[in-house]
């Protein structure tokens, strides 16, 4: 037998480097002498960043109250975008040099160009009108016109050229990246996962805030520990975790350690968990097309996902297959509030979990308010799937 | 000052548009023709060539209606919401779904009948978070009906290029294919060219429209454009239309030159922004008959409707002229690739409402300059939590006006969810600004 599971020094890493983003990058500045840009939503094409030498960092939130941002976001925005929003005028981002965001949500929009106003260290800015029709074929050779736009004005900003070579470089890092979480999310699927949700999730939140090239060496080592490591946890109800940005890791420990009841995520289809990295660039002659394609067709964001003909939409495809190779028994949806995208697929997801017998259950998270007030539902939930497992 | 006021004479001709309109489709199937729903921002043009037996319902509109018969819509509401569907969202929407749940049809007149007449597609476009997705559950609850989307979210007008307008211009090319292909109709150029025409014509006219309520006194105040904008919203690209919004330009105009106004006194201009709180129009007469305001206008009623120049090249400047039509552009449209192309650039470039998306800036300047343009004392912002698109940058718009020495009022409420406004706490922000302008009530003159 290996390390236990909890001890192992690659998942504290993830959480040191969560914990202490900040510090991360203006180290990372220090040493490197790039540039850092922040990005709002995962539609961002990193990888151009990348090329050119710069640290594409995610935008989060603290998850703490604030009331700052109240007269310049309406309180009807979503809590994900006054938090970012209020990270930016507390002066946690000083370190930004630019932010950019690929056109996403309302919501992140209307946080995004309040950052760009009101954050003074902000010396660049880029808006990219990122294609919404992500399920109509026209999508990707459009993006791609866009990623050249977005390329050049990097290149300018930068003072760089970007070469087929830097974006083979910057391809090569981050489909590895992809590739090394997929293999820890395959060792998920197994009746006694070895790692838990909490800990998938600063998996990924830290992929998304650090140089991937040290993601990377972290995930080889912690891949090979795994191997042997000891759980000594009981898995208790498979769980998949359905929502937007759910980085808030209370409400994970919550489930997870702080129940009666043992449960484990092994899925988050989410924009910190496994739709941001499942999909990668696929190698072609024509490199904006490749990462064009990329973008595209990853697992869509709902605020993308729509019918443009067919009645179809990609993501839930893809949960009915996470449903079926993950044993999925229980699904907790955890809406933040106010945000539309994801409520408007709601009541269809519902039925989709009817149809496959997956018991769900709906709750609204604010992410600035303490997750306690869900302790009661959550333990009714899983005790009715655990009385379940009883009968049958 | 005391003003000459008249009805307006097309009044009626309006009314009646509307009401045939819902009644049409109702009717549709009962003629063989054709039925389809979707936003009131679809490329209505593009179904036009599948014949003249094709009648839309669009959902912004008649979410519209239900909230202002709102018991109506109080049932709707429920009902959607016991279906597990957040009360947050698009106030619209959620009525046409509650609509559809309850399996009733309203009539403008109020009265509903049953079953909802269930369209043969639904053709859409997605700039908000909504429209798409509102249609695609939609046609789920409807049990499987087809849906296709345009994605136009390609950026503001001034900044387009041919890859985004032919972006757009591809995925019409590929609704006509699609709607063949389920109508089993063949498609008609002649009638899609017709149809661009129209559009252009209904929307570039109503910009002209509301060019002249700059005039003092104003010719046409706010809650009475409601029922005359709205043409243009549910069938723009109906020639009818626009002949009737030519007559009605006429008939402005002549107002305007005989100095007729909209109210017997005016003393204070003020502008509205989002989508009026629909069950509480008495907002308006409120300020109209207590302290003779007359509202002049909206970038919502302005720019929904209308066809503007909007942003200059450079983006500095935002330009309240109506938009050329084709006539006016010296284009002739002949087949049906240059038709496509002339709706898709009119409309991404012209609708005032899609450009504000792109950034608070241009729905800063947009708003400055129309209170300038319209000669306005004051603002009086709905902060409508029906619409997030609608409420997108109004808080930062706000604050951009106050610091151009404008004076704002804001109030909070929701344009189709009755449930969630607060009448009398709008009636005393109303009071207060009044009061802070030293605007003094007709009845204490
Ligand atoms: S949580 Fe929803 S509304 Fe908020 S940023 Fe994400 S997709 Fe947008
Ligand atoms: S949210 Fe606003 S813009 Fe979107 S569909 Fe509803 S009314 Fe229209």
């Amino acid at each position: 037998m290996g390390k236990k599971v909890e001890e192992l020094p690659q998942l504290k890493q993830f959480r040191e480097w969560f914990e202490k983003r900040h510090e991360y990058a203006k180290e990372w500045k220090r040493k490197n002498g790039g540039k850092v840009v922040g990005y709002y939503c995962t539609y961002c094409p990193e990888e151009i960043l990348y090329a050119a030498g710069v640290l594409p960092v995610r935008i989060l939130g603290s998850h703490e109250p604030e009331s700052i941002t109240r007269p310049y976001l309406h309180d009807m925005y979503c809590p994900f975008c006054h938090d970012t929003l209020a990270q930016g005028l507390q002066g946690r981002y000083d370190y930004l040099d630019g932010v950019t965001l690929a056109q996403s949500c309302l919501h992140m929009r209307q946080s995004y160009f309040s950052f760009v106003d009101r954050v003074p260290n902000i010396q660049w800015s880029y808006y990219m009108p990122f294609p919404h029709g992500v399920n109509n074929p026209h999508a990707a050779p459009y993006l791609r016109s866009e990623l050249e736009k977005f390329k050049s004005a990097v290149e300018e900003w930068t003072g760089t050229t970007i070469t087929n070579k830097e974006l083979d470089g910057a391809i090569e890092v981050y489909n590895k990246n992809r590739q090394l979480m997929k293999e820890v999310f395959e060792l998920r699927k197994s009746d006694n996962p070895p790692i838990t949700g909490l800990h998938a999730m600063e998996m990924v939140v830290s992929s998304q805030i650090v140089d991937k090239k040290d993601h990377n060496e972290v995930l080889e080592a912690l891949l090979e520990e795994l191997k042997d490591a000891e759980v000594e946890r009981e898995a208790g109800t498979r769980l998949i975790l359905i929502g937007s940005e759910d980085d808030d890791r209370s409400f994970l420990e919550l489930v997870e350690y702080g129940i009666n009841y043992p449960a484990t995520f092994v899925y988050e289809e989410c924009c910190t968990g496994a739709r941001y990295f499942w999909d990668e660039v696929r190698p072609n002659e024509d490199r904006l097309m490749a990462l064009a394609e990329r973008y595209v067709y990853r697992i869509p964001c709902p605020a993308k996902d729509w019918a443009t003909g067919e009645l179809i939409r990609r993501r839930f495809q893809h949960i009915e297959r996470v449903i079926k190779d993950y044993n999925v028994q229980g699904a907790i949806i955890t809406q933040m509030k106010f945000c539309d995208p994801h409520e408007l697929d709601i009541p269809a997801l519902r039925d989709l979990f009817d149809k496959h017998d997956v018991k769900h259950l709906t709750l609204e998270l604010d992410i600035t308010q303490p997750v306690g007030q869900f302790r009661t539902r959550v333990e009714a939930f899983l005790e009715a799937l655990g009385e379940e497992d009883l009968f049958f | 000052m005391e003003v000459k006021v008249r009805p307006l004479e097309c009044w009626n001709d309006f009314k009646k548009y509307r009401e045939r309109y819902y009644k049409n489709y109702l009717e549709a199937k009962d003629k063989g023709g054709i039925r389809w729903a979707g936003s009131a921002w679809a490329f209505d043009a593009i179904p036009h060539g599948l014949g003249e037996d094709v009648y839309p319902l669009t959902g912004e509109p008649y979410g519209a209606t239900c909230a202002f018969f709102h018991d109506f819509s109080r049932q709707c509401l429920e009902t959607i919401e016991r279906r597990g569907v957040a009360r947050d969202l698009c106030g619209y929407m959620r009525n046409y779904w509650g609509s559809i749940a309850q399996n009733k049809y309203l009539l403008p007149d109020g009265t509903t009948v049953e079953p909802f007449p269930k369209p043969d597609f639904n053709f859409t476009i997605h700039i908000c978070c909504t429209h798409a997705k509102w249609y695609h559950y939609a046609a789920e609850l409807e049990g499987g009906v087809p849906t296709y989307a345009v994605d136009i979210s390609v950026g503001p007008g001034y900044l387009l290029d041919d890859k985004r307008i032919n972006y757009v211009v591809k995925q019409l090319n590929d609704a006509i294919s699609w709607m063949e292909k389920i109508t089993g109709r063949e498609y008609d150029d002649e009638l899609l060219i017709k149809a661009v025409y129209a559009e252009a014509d209904s929307m570039s006219t109503w910009a002209r429209i509301c060019k002249l309520n700059q005039a003092k006194p104003a010719p046409l105040e706010e809650k009475s454009m409601f029922s005359l904008y709205v043409l243009n919203l549910i069938n723009r690209s109906d020639p009818e239309v626009a002949k009737l919004y030519h007559k009605l330009y006429d008939e402005v105009e002549s107002r305007v030159k005989r100095g007729i106004g909209a109210l017997t006194y005016e003393q204070f201009r003020f502008l509205t922004d989002n989508p009026p709180p629909w069950a509480f129009l008495k907002v308006y007469r409120y300020l109209e008959k207590e302290y003779g305001a007359v509202s002049l206008g909206a970038i919502y009623t302005f720019g929904l409707a209308g066809g503007w120049l909007g942003m200059d090249e450079k983006g500095e400047k935002w330009i309240w002229e109506p938009a050329p039509t084709p006539e006016e552009a010296g284009v002739e449209i002949t087949n049906r690739e240059e038709a496509l192309r002339w709706t898709a650039e009119y409309n991404l470039r012209y609708r005032a409402s899609w450009q504000h998306e792109y950034s608070h800036w241009i729905r800063k300047l947009e708003t400055y300059q129309m209170i300038k343009d319209w000669n306005a004392d004051a603002i009086i912002m709905h902060i409508n939590r029906g619409c997030e698109l609608w409420n997108l940058s109004t808080l930062e718009v706000r604050d951009y006006l106050v610091k151009n020495n404008i004076p704002v009022a804001t109030y909070e409420g929701n344009m189709a969810d009755p449930r969630d406004f607060d009448e009398a706490r709008t009636f005393n922000v109303i009071d207060s600004f009044m009061q802070s302008m030293g605007i003094e009530r007709i009845s204490e003159k």
